[in-house]
């Protein structure tokens, strides 16, 4: 249920690292500073298997953002190992291993909204007919069909960050790293959003590692759900949900899901209790 | 009939009033006012020293009715030099070298050519001071070295030694041109190239993207909207420099000529109907690149830098 690999490659593996997307161990990050440097990451152990849906949930300046972009080498751990898809962060961007969508939409003001999700198309090459019908087919997937001639400051802020969203999905990456994608829309469209994510994750088995402040949305969307404190950014729980992959909104009333939004909940509250 | 009228005029009025016309009017109005008063004072003494040498009764309405209309005076009056530019504007063939249109020409295309010299030179500048570091701390001291050395000194040098060289005519002035109008581009260009923030450099570092991806699709349409307020001031200066570089050269065409003529002679028409005209070509160069960059940046969705 797990693999999109032969089983003859998998099997060929060392048991500890079938379907490992992301794998590390001991990793600290330290952002230097004269006066007090940031230890923004702390002993982090976390394993990302394929087709996991990952939420990372913790208060502001846990380092969950900073754990990410490490992920996607944007930010290089002081010490401790890190590995995606077998290899070097750098090595994996390189190949362009994933699609990341930030926690601002980072939208180019002078691209339409078209324009702007070919950007990454045709970064890689693809022909220009293909750039438009991946760009059109993602941009229907966000409910943005009749917005491609527009600008992004024609656009409000929740619509820009689904042009964003967007963006990565045109990729069609098999690792999707999202930061807070859906923090700045109306519960409406984040619900409806929800369910589009999860049904794509469902359906191509794509690996999603996911960031959100909300814990219904941690735990209607994921399969795992890492729970981190600040000050120094640590994981304080991991919990692998038992909930069915095929979910819908109703799945939020059940007993099992309101039982892993108190662990998730009491995970947070132990984290507050530290400094507060 | 009389209900729409009515309806019109305070309309209009209103616009007038409150929109920038009055106050312009207004403005010009005073500068005319002061001017004429301006030319009985500075050219009545040398009109006095000549009544009283021929012997010539004189009043107050002779004395400004002279002033008004000397060959050779210190200060023309505003008809004066409106008579000498539509005589000389308009009244001339454009190829004869009585015509100020020939003159403008002369000037204008020495400016352009300076002007698009400038503007290569100020982007390759740019480009190699954002993209190799040596260069940024090698080339930006001289860059704002040269700025500091008055064009005049070295005007006379740019001829001689490219005179030397077998270049001649339009090519030295547009060098000198060049010269003034090159520094505003280059600094312009540097911020604008580097005024992509993180976030959108970050992006382009998730697709992997090469250094000329991120060159042709980040940095040079981020920068420019900056390039274009660059290129404003640029192209007035680049008329300043080709006006300039007429002065050592001698030159007996152009609006530089044409002043340094006019004072040789005591011209003063001349020289003011020159500047009329080389301010009309400054704010003709300057709307003119307003006018592209109002285009662009529509195209580019109406970005501002
Ligand atoms: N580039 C940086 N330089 C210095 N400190 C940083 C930098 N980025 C983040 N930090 C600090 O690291 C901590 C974690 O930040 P971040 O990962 O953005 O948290 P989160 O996304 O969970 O809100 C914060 O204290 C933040 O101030
Ligand atoms: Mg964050």
């Amino acid at each position: 249920m797990f693999s999109c690999m032969p089983s003859s490659i998998a099997r060929t593996l060392p048991e500890t690292q079938r379907d490992a997307v992301v794998e590390i161990e001991k990793l600290n990050l330290t952002f230097p500073a004269p006066d007090a440097p940031v230890h923004a990451l702390s002993d982090i152990d976390l394993t990302i298997e394929a087709g996991d849906f990952v939420s990372f949930i913790g208060p502001s300046g846990c380092g969950k953002t900073t754990l990410m972009r490490v992920i996607a080498d944007l930010e290089t751990p002081t010490d401790g190992h890190i590995s995606v898809n077998g290899m070097s962060p750098a090595e994996a961007r390189l190949k362009r291993a994933y699609g990341y969508v930030f926690q601002a939409p980072a939208l180019y003001p002078w691209r339409t909204v078209l324009k702007n999700v070919m950007l990454p198309l045709e970064i890689m090459g693809l022909s220009k007919q293909e750039q438009r019908s991946r760009a059109a087919k993602n941009l229907a997937l966000v409910n943005l069909e009749g917005f491609e001639k527009k600008f992004p400051w024609q656009l409000s802020g929740g619509m820009q960050q689904r042009v964003s969203i967007a963006r990565a999905l045109a990729v069609e990456p098999d690792l999707l790293l999202m930061d807070e994608p859906f923090g700045a829309l109306d519960e409406i469209t984040r619900d409806h959003l929800n369910e589009q994510l999860l049904q794509l994750w469902d359906q191509t088995k794509k690996t999603v590692v996911f960031v959100t402040h909300s814990i219904p949305e941690a735990v209607f969307l994921s399969s795992k759900i890492v729970v981190m404190s600040p000050r120094p950014g640590k994981i304080i729980d991991i919990i692998d949900s038992g909930l069915p992959r095929d979910r819908t909104l109703d799945i939020r009333e059940t007993p099992e899901f309101l039982e892993i939004s108190h662990r998730v909940r009491e995970g947070l509250r132990s984290g507050h209790s530290y400094d507060d | 009939m009389t209900d729409i009228g009515a309806g019109i005029t305070p309309g209009l009025w209103h616009r007038l009033y409150s929109g920038k016309t009055f106050p312009v009017l207004t403005i010009l109005l005073s500068i005319l006012i002061l001017w004429y008063a301006g030319a009985v004072y500075m050219n009545s003494d040398r009109l006095i020293d000549q009544y009283e040498r021929n012997k010539t009764d004189w009043d107050m309405e002779i004395l400004i009715e002279d002033a008004w209309s000397m060959e050779r005076p210190i200060l023309p009056a505003p008809q004066q030099i409106v008579v000498e530019l539509i005589d000389t504007v308009l009244g001339k063939n454009i190829t004869s070298k009585r015509s100020l249109v020939f003159h403008a020409w002369i000037t204008l295309s020495s400016t352009l050519l300076g002007f698009a010299f400038g503007t290569i030179l100020g982007i390759i500048l740019a480009v190699g001071i954002v993209h190799v570091q040596t260069l940024d701390r090698s080339l930006m001291p001289w860059i704002i070295a040269s700025q500091t050395i008055p064009i005049l000194a070295i005007a006379p040098m740019i001829i001689v030694v490219l005179g030397h060289l077998g270049l001649t005519g339009l090519v030295p002035k547009a060098i000198i041109s060049m010269y003034l109008c090159f520094f505003p581009i280059t600094i312009g260009m540097v911020k604008g190239l580097r005024s992509p923030d993180i976030l959108q450099l970050d992006l382009m570092k998730t697709y992997s993207a090469s250094s000329s991806d991120v060159f042709w699709k980040l940095r040079i349409p981020a920068s420019i909207p900056f390039l274009f307020t660059s290129l404003k001031v640029a192209v007035a200066i680049s008329l300043v420099g080709a006006i300039v570089a007429e002065l050592p050269t001698g030159a007996i065409q152009g609006l530089g000529a044409r002043l340094l003529a006019g004072s040789y002679y005591g011209q003063t028409i001349q020289i003011w109907s020159a500047l009329v005209v080389a301010s009309f070509m400054g704010m003709f160069l300057v709307w003119a690149v307003s006018l592209a960059e109002k285009a662009t940046l529509r195209q580019m969705g109406g970005q501002t830098a």
